[in-house]
């Protein structure tokens, strides 16, 4: 990570920071005098507060350290969410969705996104539903957004991740259930602002580090030109897109049905996904309620134009071009601990994971693939140097110094100083080395862990993992005054976005659920309270029990995909179209969260696999695991189009609402 | 151009700054625009 422990400085920082950021949610608190306030902010906030919120909430950890250790596996193709974060994610939803968003809310006193389309479209059952939808997926949402900041708070302060749960969500929901919305996009406004700065200071120092923008492309264009642990799945560079296609593609081993599968990985869930489903979610919807007129939301484009480009432009540039760092100008010192791996057989061999899956080290007869590993991991073989660089004598860094077989030519071949390239490490034991890794980005982000073996005795194991991919980039590049700056921009992502979800969580509960189930409409705040702290209790459990869990790992894109299915046609139709009446709101909500569900649970290998439904159910991991690419499209391309068609189609076929409905909608 | 040689690669980094630059100027020339739009509070 960015250092082992922080000193007294970063301490101070931190602690400063949370303090004016409880001062803010104390402010909210105070500025709150209805269920108006505490909902929707008063409907009074000033256009760069609402831009920063909207920004803030939609950036999470996820986002920079998440999707930007992705961009360092796969490459500037990301880049191509980026676009759609600022064009539809800022410009089509400000310009287009915003306004009547605000008029509508505004003309049918709406205080949250279900409400909207509950009194859009007269049904009680839509409220309810999305209430239900919202506060059963936006805590596995939360769950991956805090395990992800639980984890960093507790490798920095050298606290255990149960205690950094513990203080962090204590924290969160201080602020957010005192001040409301108010003190959520009070506080939004200041992190926003320290995640800009964080990001822009980050973006100028890596080019500048790389001689300049065209330089530093050249240099990651050139060094994608290597053979690569991902060119079976269609990766062609960190600066050019995959091998676009559908079906077998050709490959000089003969047909390969993975061969197109980055394609569709980085367009269809991970472009579309999230680009697309931003639209439709809650928590981001209900921002536009937030303002007083179509002014404050001109204004706010600006804002959040600026601040999505230095947020997830940044985080994708930089997580690519770390490549070139890593490959070409890294230089790690520190005392040789240990050395393994050295030896003739694979049983002397050390592994590290480069891809996880269940079952994916398992043949249908049940046994190992490769006995040497786990049933869920592929691995590649290699020596791995174990090296402690902040002189505790513990080995905090490793490093693959060559790779064995079939993999010696996707693995780094490490240069340590002094020794011929490739000859036996293991007699430097215990001596000061400088190491050059010249490893991928990927391939660099190790981590050791211990798990269990299938006989109950303790396992060492070692993995790339992405989300180390920019943590180990800021500690290796980056001046050592930018780790705090860091830390604290890490910090204000993930609160910026629990805070919101938090408040979204408990309002679904509170307003949508328990109002309309019981009919009783004048508690709004105190049931809003309640639902909020109901929230972060199971978003708690989830990353308490499920830390490890990869469903948790997919939930970003999974929350994002299902708002995108489920609620845009019925948001956009209900905002532009008076002629899409209940039946149809109504059916093309359900069928685009079934749809959705359908396609994580059955066919999408990922989840499916995860949740293992499938698999019990029929034996394999995937109904269309045998088809090539089906297995890795995102739910959102199948489940969003045919939602739309059931809103078109049911409309047509039912009565269109009243004239007098109509009328109040539209503000006539 | 900017040493990108891949086309869909370049596309995606030039329109991510085009369609910021969209968002400014829209911002800028709208600036005072819809405070007309604003309703009562009852």
């Amino acid at each position: 990570m960015l250092a082992q422990a922080v000193g007294i400085k970063e301490i101070i920082v931190v602690l400063a920071y949370l303090l004016v950021v409880v001062y803010l949610g104390f402010l909210g608190w105070k500025r709150t005098k209805s269920a108006t306030d505490y909902l929707i902010a008063g409907r009074g906030v000033h256009p760069f507060v609402m831009a920063m919120s909207y920004g803030a909430t939609f950036i999470s950890t996820s986002a920079i350290v998440g999707f930007g250790g992705v961009a360092g596996m796969f490459g500037m193709s990301l880049l191509w969410l980026t676009f759609l974060n600022i064009f539809v994610g800022i410009f089509v939803a400000f310009v287009f969705l915003g306004g009547p968003t605000r008029r509508m809310g505004h003309q049918l006193d709406a205080h949250t996104f279900p409400e909207l389309l509950a009194r859009r479209f007269e049904s009680k059952f839509l409220q309810i539903f999305s209430g239900l939808v919202i506060f059963l997926f936006i805590p596995l949402y939360a769950a991956a957004v805090l395990i992800g900041g639980c984890a960093f708070i507790a490798s920095q302060f050298g606290i255990s991740y149960e205690v950094a749960l513990l203080v962090f969500s204590v924290i969160i929901a201080a602020y957010v259930v005192m001040g409301g919305l108010k003190g959520v996009m009070y506080s939004d406004a200041l992190q926003g602002t320290i995640m800009f700065a964080g990001m822009l200071i980050l973006l100028i120092w890596t080019y500048k580090m790389l001689g300049g923008v065209t330089a530093a492309h050249e240099a990651l264009t050139e060094a994608g030109k290597a053979p690569s642990l991902f060119g079976g799945i269609g990766f062609k560079g960190w600066t050019s897109m995959p091998e676009f296609g559908w079906g077998l593609a050709e490959s000089k081993k003969g047909p390969n049905p993975a061969g197109y599968n980055l394609w569709w990985i980085v367009i269809s869930t991970i472009t579309l996904g999230v680009g697309i489903g931003v639209l439709a979610q809650p928590q981001l919807a209900v921002r536009f309620m937030t303002v007083k007129s179509k002014k404050e939301l001109n204004r706010a484009v600006l804002v959040g134009g600026v601040f999505i480009l230095v947020m997830t432009g940044v985080a994708f540039t930089v997580g690519s071009l770390s490549n070139v760092f890593f490959l070409q100008k890294e230089v790690v010192e520190g005392k040789l601990m240990s050395v393994s791996g050295v030896g003739k057989t694979p049983a002397e061999f050390s592994w590290v994971i480069a891809k996880k899956a269940k079952g994916i080290n398992v043949k249908p007869d049940g046994s190992p693939v490769n006995p040497a590993i786990g049933p869920d991991e592929k691995s590649l073989p290699c020596v791995l140097l174990h090296i402690d660089t902040v002189g505790d004598d513990q080995a905090d860094t490793h490093l693959i110094y060559k790779g064995y077989g079939g993999a010696a030519a996707i693995t780094p071949a490490a240069v340590i100083d002094g020794l011929p390239v490739g000859d036996d490490p293991t007699p430097l034991t215990g001596q000061t080395i400088s190491v050059q890794p010249k490893a991928t980005a990927y391939l660099r982000a190790i981590v050791k862990y211990t798990t269990q073996a299938a006989d109950g005795s303790d396992r060492i194991v070692y993995e790339c993992q992405t989300s180390k991919i920019i943590p180990a980039y800021i500690r290796g590049a980056m001046p050592g005054w930018f780790g705090l700056i860091f830390l604290v921009t890490l910090l204000a992502a993930a609160m910026s976005t629990l805070s919101s979800q938090f408040h979204a969580v408990g309002t679904s509960i509170g307003r949508d659920v328990y109002e309309q189930v019981t009919g009783r409409h004048n508690r709004s705040i105190g049931i809003t309270r309640i639902g909020i702290i109901l929230g972060i209790i199971v978003a708690v459990l989830f990353s308490y029990y499920m830390r490890s869990g990869y469903i948790i790992a997919r939930a970003t894109a999974i929350f994002f995909g299902l708002c995108g299915a489920a609620f845009l046609p019925a948001f956009v139709g209900g905002l532009f179209f008076k002629r899409m009446t209940k039946s149809a709101a109504v059916s093309s909500v359900v069928i685009g969260f079934l749809v959705s569900m359908f396609w994580l649970v059955f066919i999408k290998d990922k989840e499916a696999r995860a949740l293992g439904i499938c698999y019990s159910l029929f034996e394999k991991h995937s109904l269309l695991l045998d088809k090539p690419n089906w297995s890795v499209v995102d739910p959102v391309v199948i489940a969003l189009p045919i939602s739309i068609l059931v809103a078109i189609v049911v409309s047509l076929m039912t009565k269109p609402p009243s004239q007098e409905h109509l009328d109040k909608c539209f503000n006539k | 151009m900017l040493g990108i040689e891949d086309k869909g690669v370049l596309a995606a980094y030039l329109l991510c700054i085009v369609s910021t630059a969209l968002c400014v100027v829209y911002g800028l020339f709208n600036w005072n625009k819809g405070a007309e739009d604003v309703q009562p509070d009852d």
